[in-house]
């Protein structure tokens, strides 16, 4: 190429940093098991609200987001806990952002949404709606309780 | 050169109106930051709510601002270059089109018909005239790109072997990325959401409205950007003082965008259902490859200015940068561009962030978001749309800068508020802040059982940003306003600063021919698109009925 040598270089250069990303991201991947939320084909059983006990350390929470609010506002678990969040929407579409646990996911109508977490610390941890869903949108959150002391 | 006096005024008027609208749009941009301090713990002011300000700020700034420059700088620029003007009769109609459409998409809005986001996602439902509006703003500025490249083709047959300009070359790319892109999202409005909104179909599958939305939303990102980009280019370094680096690496950056700027839409949708991680990842990867272009052009504008820094006497490693003009009133672009190019270096940090796949979860839709495409819709493309606006204006019309010494420090005024800013937002970002949420009525009011005092410094942060940008804005709005009041005091001419090349690399065939990269551009588009939409099919499930934003039942059940 007729093209100037530190330009050459500086390519070169640009390639390689985005190389070393992608490379971060696969290892990150495959250590810390980060990864974006799984796709599941549509299915109803999903759209009613509920918290099933798999056993003392594993829980699946059905989360139904709707105009206003979540279902289950509340989730009661201990710590250690691994939950397999199953999220749907009743109408519009809804986010569903766990801040602390870089839990982010749509809430969409007709769709299945699903991420797996472990809580491994105790404390409240706020599930936000985070898309604009209505008149409402600000009122919409619910709570993820892990070993809370009043803890049902 | 001399131009006609249509000419003149369809530019006039598709420079001014955007920027007399800027007034409603920056003023919703700073009262957007002290809803959301908590500052005031309501959801509306002056009869104008949260949401329908917040529909108002993105529809007026990000859709038809851009578009109308884009369109107003395609002209000038086509024009200019290849010394014959564009086809008045499309050229009217272009800017009818755009107007009228703008004003039926207005009308909803402050009517409070339309107070669903300029992102306008289903199933909340708009006034069929906001969608078919904003079809009208699309369709009208298809009809100079077609007018365009006819006088290209007309243009090429009588100089084979000339270079096509650099100018002309990015002009035509960003309209060719922009007719394709747009084509999905006119078919989503047109096909899938008027006859909904009407009535007319009973429901709307949300999920490939939003994979629609997504392959025009991030190529729309590039449509804002190109522009600046050409301008940069190609007008940048000769304010400086020097000259473009290199021809060549403009045309490949150029060329790379062509490819890449609208296979990489499902980075958007990393937290949706029904498309699966493997497509995610595959997008996430197209993505860093549009990356590579704009290091590139980082490059090459760097090389640039630091030859211009040198011509203009500096001397030691860093001298150049004290050698350049940025405080020059003739050279008031210069204090324009470079505000945006230093903001666009952290837009850009933060835009590989949010491209980066996992680690999208821990930002998206949190404030972190606005607070990257600020630092690059609402820097290096907002700084380059007004800066150039102005700079067209005064030329064409033959009036003075009014107010000129002020004209230079306000873009500086401008990187301040929005370095605040963004800094607050991406702090409440990382701190699960969600964006566009009217904060101030729960989160951030400590009556309220929601309340969360980590935000109330990133709120507050945010606020002074917008107290300071709104502050610029309307000083600029004073400026251009300022100058149409002035009387003429010379002719007035269409001239554009054109840079030369430093390295002007001989012309390479492939580099100057469209063709190729459109065929290659396609099959990139059908590898990335068709295994997102066979997702989308065979996931989703029912189709949505009708909401409107106040009630949690169905427009059909609540009647």
């Amino acid at each position: 190429m007729v093209m100037d040598k530190i330009e050459r270089r500086v390519i070169m250069a640009s390639l390689v940093l985005m190389g070393l990303f992608v490379f971060s991201l696969l290892y990150a991947k495959n250590k810390y098991k980060s990864n974006v939320p799984e796709c599941l084909p549509y299915d109803k059983a999903y759209t009613e609200p509920k918290i099933n006990k798999i056993d003392e350390k594993t829980y699946e929470v059905f989360s139904v987001a709707s105009m206003w609010q979540f279902q289950p506002s509340e989730i009661y678990i201990p710590v250690g806990s691994e939950v397999d969040f199953y999220l749907t929407s009743k109408d519009v579409v809804h986010g569903f952002n766990i801040s602390d646990k870089n839990i982010n996911m749509m809430a969409v109508f007709g769709a299945i949404n699903k991420t797996t977490v472990t809580f491994d610390k105790p404390g409240v941890y706020d599930i936000v709606c985070h898309e604009y869903c209505g008149v409402g949108h600000q009122n919409m959150r619910a709570q993820v309780i892990v070993n809370y002391p009043d803890a049902k | 050169m001399q131009v006609s006096k249509s000419f003149k005024r369809v530019i006039f008027l598709e420079l001014a109106i955007p920027i007399a609208l800027l007034l409603l749009g920056i003023y919703h941009g700073l009262m957007q930051t002290i809803y959301r301090s908590g500052a005031i713990q309501q959801t509306s002011v002056a009869k104008l709510d949260y949401y329908q300000g917040l529909t108002l700020h993105g529809v007026i700034n990000a859709i038809v601002l851009t578009t109308f420059f884009a369109v107003a700088l395609g002209h000038v620029t086509m024009t200019y270059y290849l010394k014959k003007e564009p086809n008045k009769k499309l050229m009217w109609l272009s800017f009818w089109f755009m107007l009228i459409g703008t004003v039926m998409a207005a009308w909803a809005m402050i009517a409070g018909k339309a107070s669903v986001l300029y992102t306008f996602y289903p199933p909340l439902k708009a006034h069929p005239l906001f969608y078919l509006g904003t079809a009208l703003i699309i369709v009208g500025s298809w009809f100079p790109f077609f007018d365009w490249s006819r006088m290209y083709m007309k243009w090429k047959k009588v100089n084979p072997t000339t270079k096509t300009p650099l100018a002309v070359l990015g002009t035509l790319i960003n309209f060719i990325i922009w007719f394709t892109c747009t084509l999905a999202v006119a078919y989503e409005v047109l096909v899938l959401l008027i006859p909904w909104s009407m009535g007319w179909t009973k429901t709307v599958n949300v999920n490939l409205a939003r994979t629609l939305f997504w392959f025009f939303g991030h190529a729309l990102v590039y449509f804002w950007l190109l522009p600046a980009y050409i301008m940069f280019y190609t007008v940048l370094p000769k304010v400086a003082g020097g000259k473009l680096y290199s021809d060549l690496a403009g045309r490949v950056a150029l060329f790379l965008f062509l490819l890449f700027s609208i296979p990489v839409g499902v980075h958007h949708q990393y937290s949706d259902p029904t498309i699966t991680q493997g497509v995610k990842f595959f997008h996430g990867l197209i993505t860093y490859g549009v990356a590579i272009p704009s290091f590139i052009t980082a490059f090459t504008l760097a090389a640039s200015l630091e030859y211009a820094g040198r011509k203009n006497g500096a001397k030691g490693l860093f001298g150049w940068m004290v050698k350049l003009p940025w405080f020059n009133e003739d050279k008031f672009l210069f204090s324009y561009f470079i505000g945006g190019l230093i903001l666009f270096i952290f837009g850009g940090v933060t835009g590989i962030v949010n491209a980066s796949y996992s680690l999208n979860s821990v930002i998206h839709n949190t404030a972190w978001m606005p607070g990257h495409f600020h630092m690059t819709v609402a820097g290096p493309v907002f700084l380059g749309i007004v800066g150039m606006s102005l700079y067209i204006y005064s030329k064409m019309s033959g009036k003075k800068i009014f107010w000129p010494k002020l004209n230079t420090i306000i873009p500086y005024l401008w990187v301040i508020g929005m370095l605040i800013f963004s800094f607050g937002m991406s702090w409440g970002g990382l701190r699960g802040e969600p964006r566009r949420t009217n904060l101030g009525t729960t989160y951030l009011n400590p009556d309220s059982e929601l309340f969360r005092s980590d935000w109330v410094p990133t709120t507050l942060l945010a606020m002074l940003g917008g107290i300071i940008m709104f502050t610029a804005g309307m000083m600029y709005i004073i400026i251009f306003f300022g100058t149409i009041l002035r009387k003429k005091s010379q002719e007035g001419i269409l001239e554009i600063p054109v840079s030369e090349a430093y390295h002007d690399e001989k012309r390479v065939p492939l580099f100057d021919k469209f063709k190729p990269w459109i065929v290659t551009m396609i099959i990139i588009i059908l590898l990335a698109y068709i295994p997102a939409l066979l997702n989308v099919n065979k996931n989703s499930g029912p189709g949505s009925p009708r909401y409107n934003i106040d009630n949690p039942l169905p427009i059909e059940a609540s009647k």
